[in-house]
């Protein structure tokens, strides 16, 4: 209640627009990166100039997941996981929505990961924003499958025995027509990187190295919030266009960031038209904004 | 050519087909699906359907992504439905809870088949019914319809539809295998005979629209993702602007009203048709399937001279608590027909509240009830002293 006050004397922000101030302050711990993650696709969305009213956000579960709450769009926080399929349905029903799904590691590649690899064989037409914070933040920092080999957690205290998924290898493989990478310290690369993933034509997946220090960083003794990002991005090398396979996260040796993939493939839909091309008037008729393409 | 959205005239069909054809007709312009026997032929139905009429049929990977998508696609402003069996029906639970707390409507069409499990997948049962009422954790209110023939199957469906849209809310469909793949006659009507209920929209401005305060009725106006409201829409406890409230007291006013725009609204929501309910010393209760066989089996008692009467429950959830409960005292004893161990015997039970005896003819699944196995506890009943 006291800081609900407090907030109304905060001069304007020039996302004020796109937030929903009267949830501030939001959740996340002091340090987090995803406030970060979020401020560039805020700022990545108003880049399109695209009319809010036709743009909608879909998360999962999780801290990322709260996005959704904050962003002053039609927005949809959804059951653990399952933000892909709701979007899916979501799109289908309202082709000329753009469609942005926020969430985290855990909720997309590890409950959710059935789901992200079929939409993106799919070619569903939305861009997927991933924050990998190597670790489940909201139920205080469990092992992940992005959870580095002998990474500390809570439920990893001798460290983890399992190696991590590569994401961005794992999206590329399964048909995503966009893949990029980058640190939440990468502010410029990581903006135009979702504006590109927006602007772009099919599944596009953009990950973010994101520090979590209240949980896998602490327990992983990696410092301060800021020293999380300065080693993030220290250890971060730029190869773009490098075979996605390649482009791994090692955080004791290297983070491989930058645009690894950037192809054409018809979407869903552009199959669904003309698989069904007989019935496309009746089609087009109904959803008349589709015919003005995305 | 152009393909009929409502396909008038008489058809010979099975229940499957005839749900299929229904949902189109209600407006069903969305459908997310998975295989699974018995309900498979909804979904072959649709596939062929709905891009005829310029729809979307979509094979999901799994039941728990079939049901996220319809949920999304109603957000969209589309009308949607999935379809599935006992196993899929299981993976629906979670999504079904979400559909529920953010007041979205659609349908889900469960065709049993007997469980626990993968259990007999070509073979009838009605094991279900309780999973269908509490099968998503948390305290809330359903509803749910129970065809007993394919002309049904088509009439519950259009009523599934329009349920759901005015109460917003998934609404189950609760067949069986028999009904799924039984052909009988299926009279599909005039479009212009066919009710329709569309879903309220709000009449207020962005700024004064609250996505869920209640009309007078307990339901609340939907905008779709797209009108301009720019909604919140969150799985979470909310308050009236649709946002996380964290406490206790928003908790109970948000539960008391799903659960009460139900049960208020029951007389309105709760359909039987009953038979020979007047004189009858001897009531049988049943649905779906087992409702042919009970009646068969109350119209050999009658013949036989025994006073006994049908209670069939069009609507299985809400259960007619008050329609027992003022038939009870006055019925020398009560008899549930199911396919399961006595899954709705425990709510007659219940609603009876000890004015009669109340029994249960049953099979675990796997066979349809004869009607013999009814008239027979039907005459053991009123022959037995009070």
């Amino acid at each position: 209640m006291t800081t609900a006050k407090a907030v109304k004397n905060v001069p304007p922000h020039p996302m004020d627009g796109l937030l929903r101030t009267e949830r501030i302050p939001h959740i996340w711990c002091p340090g987090c990166g995803i406030g970060t993650v979020f401020s560039a696709v805020l700022a990545a969305i108003k880049n399109t100039g695209w009319d809010p009213n036709t743009i909608a956000m879909v998360s999962g579960i999780g801290c990322t997941g709260r996005m959704a709450g904050y962003i002053r769009l039609d927005s949809f926080h959804t059951t653990h996981g399952r933000a892909l399929p709701f979007a899916t349905g979501l799109k289908l029903a309202k082709p000329d929505t753009k469609v942005i799904i926020v969430s985290g590691d855990g909720d997309l590649f590890a409950i959710g990961g059935n789901h992200f690899i079929h939409a993106a064989r799919r070619n569903m037409d939305m861009t997927v924003v991933c924050v990998n914070n190597f670790n489940y933040g909201m139920t205080g920092g469990q092992q992940a499958p992005s959870t580095p080999l002998g990474a500390k957690t809570t439920t990893t205290v001798n460290g983890s025995p399992e190696e991590p998924f590569n994401l961005c290898d794992l999206a590329a493989t399964c048909g995503a027509t966009y893949v990029a990478r980058w640190t939440a310290m990468q502010v410029r690369s990581l903006r135009s990187s979702i504006s590109e993933a927006l602007e772009k034509r099919g599944f596009s997946f953009v990950e973010v190295i994101t520090p979590c220090p209240s949980s896998f960083g602490r327990r992983n003794r990696m410092g301060t919030a800021l020293e999380m990002m300065k080693f993030y991005q220290g250890r971060s090398v730029i190869r773009s266009d490098i075979d996605p396979s390649e482009a791994v996260v090692d955080i004791d040796r290297e983070i491989v960031v930058g645009k690894f993939v950037d192809i054409e493939r018809p979407t869903f839909m552009d199959h669904y038209e003309k698989v069904n091309r007989l019935n496309l008037p009746q089609w087009r008729a109904m959803h008349p904004d589709h015919q003005k393409g995305r | 050519m152009t393909a009929k959205e409502v396909r008038t005239g008489t058809h010979f069909m099975n229940g499957d087909e005839a749900c299929c054809e229904a949902a189109l007709a209600a407006g069903c312009r969305f459908f997310a699906g998975y295989p699974i026997t018995p309900a498979t032929e909804v979904a072959e139905s649709m596939s062929r359907r709905l891009p005829e009429i310029g729809g979307i049929y979509i094979q999901m990977e799994d039941e728990i992504a079939s049901m996220a998508a319809i949920l999304g696609a109603s957000w969209g402003g589309v009308k949607s439905m999935t379809s599935t069996s006992g196993p899929g029906f299981s993976l629906m639970m979670e999504n079904i809870g979400l559909g529920i707390c953010t007041e979205t409507p659609c349908v889900v069409c469960n065709v049993q088949r007997a469980g626990p499990s993968t259990g007999l997948p070509t073979l009838v049962a009605q094991g279900d019914m309780m999973q269908a009422r509490w099968g998503s954790h948390g305290h809330y209110e359903i509803i749910a319809l129970s065809p007993s023939s394919p002309q049904e199957m088509f009439d519950f469906t259009i009523r599934a539809f329009n349920l759901s849209e005015y109460y917003r809310l998934p609404v189950i469909l609760l067949a069986d295998e028999t009904i799924g793949h039984m052909n009988e006659r299926v009279v599909i009507p005039q479009e212009e005979d066919i009710e329709i209920v569309n879903r309220r929209k709000p009449t207020v401005s962005r700024e004064d629209y609250l996505p869920y305060e209640a009309d007078a009725d307990g339901i609340a106006p939907m905008a779709n993702c797209g009108d301009g409201y720019r909604i919140h829409v969150t799985g979470l406890t909310h308050d009236d602007r649709g946002y996380p409230a964290m406490d206790a007291k928003a908790q109970e006013k948000m539960i008391s009203r799903l659960v009460d725009k139900i049960r208020k609204n029951r007389d309105k929501i709760i359909r039987t048709q009953n038979l020979y309910l007047d004189d009858a010393e001897v009531v049988v209760v049943s649905y779906g399937i087992s409702a042919r066989s009970a009646m068969q089996a109350v119209r050999d008692a009658r013949n036989e001279g025994i006073k006994a009467g049908l209670i069939k429950l069009d609507t299985v959830w809400p259960f007619p608590e008050e329609l027992i409960r003022s038939v009870a005292p006055r019925t020398r004893a009560m008899i549930m027909a199911e396919i399961n161990g006595g899954q709705m015997a425990l709510e007659l039970e219940r609603s009876a509240g000890g004015a009669c005896p109340v029994s249960l003819v049953s099979n675990l699944g796997g066979k349809i009830l004869h009607p013999g196995l009814i008239l027979n506890a039907v005459a053991k009943a009123a022959t037995e002293k009070p």
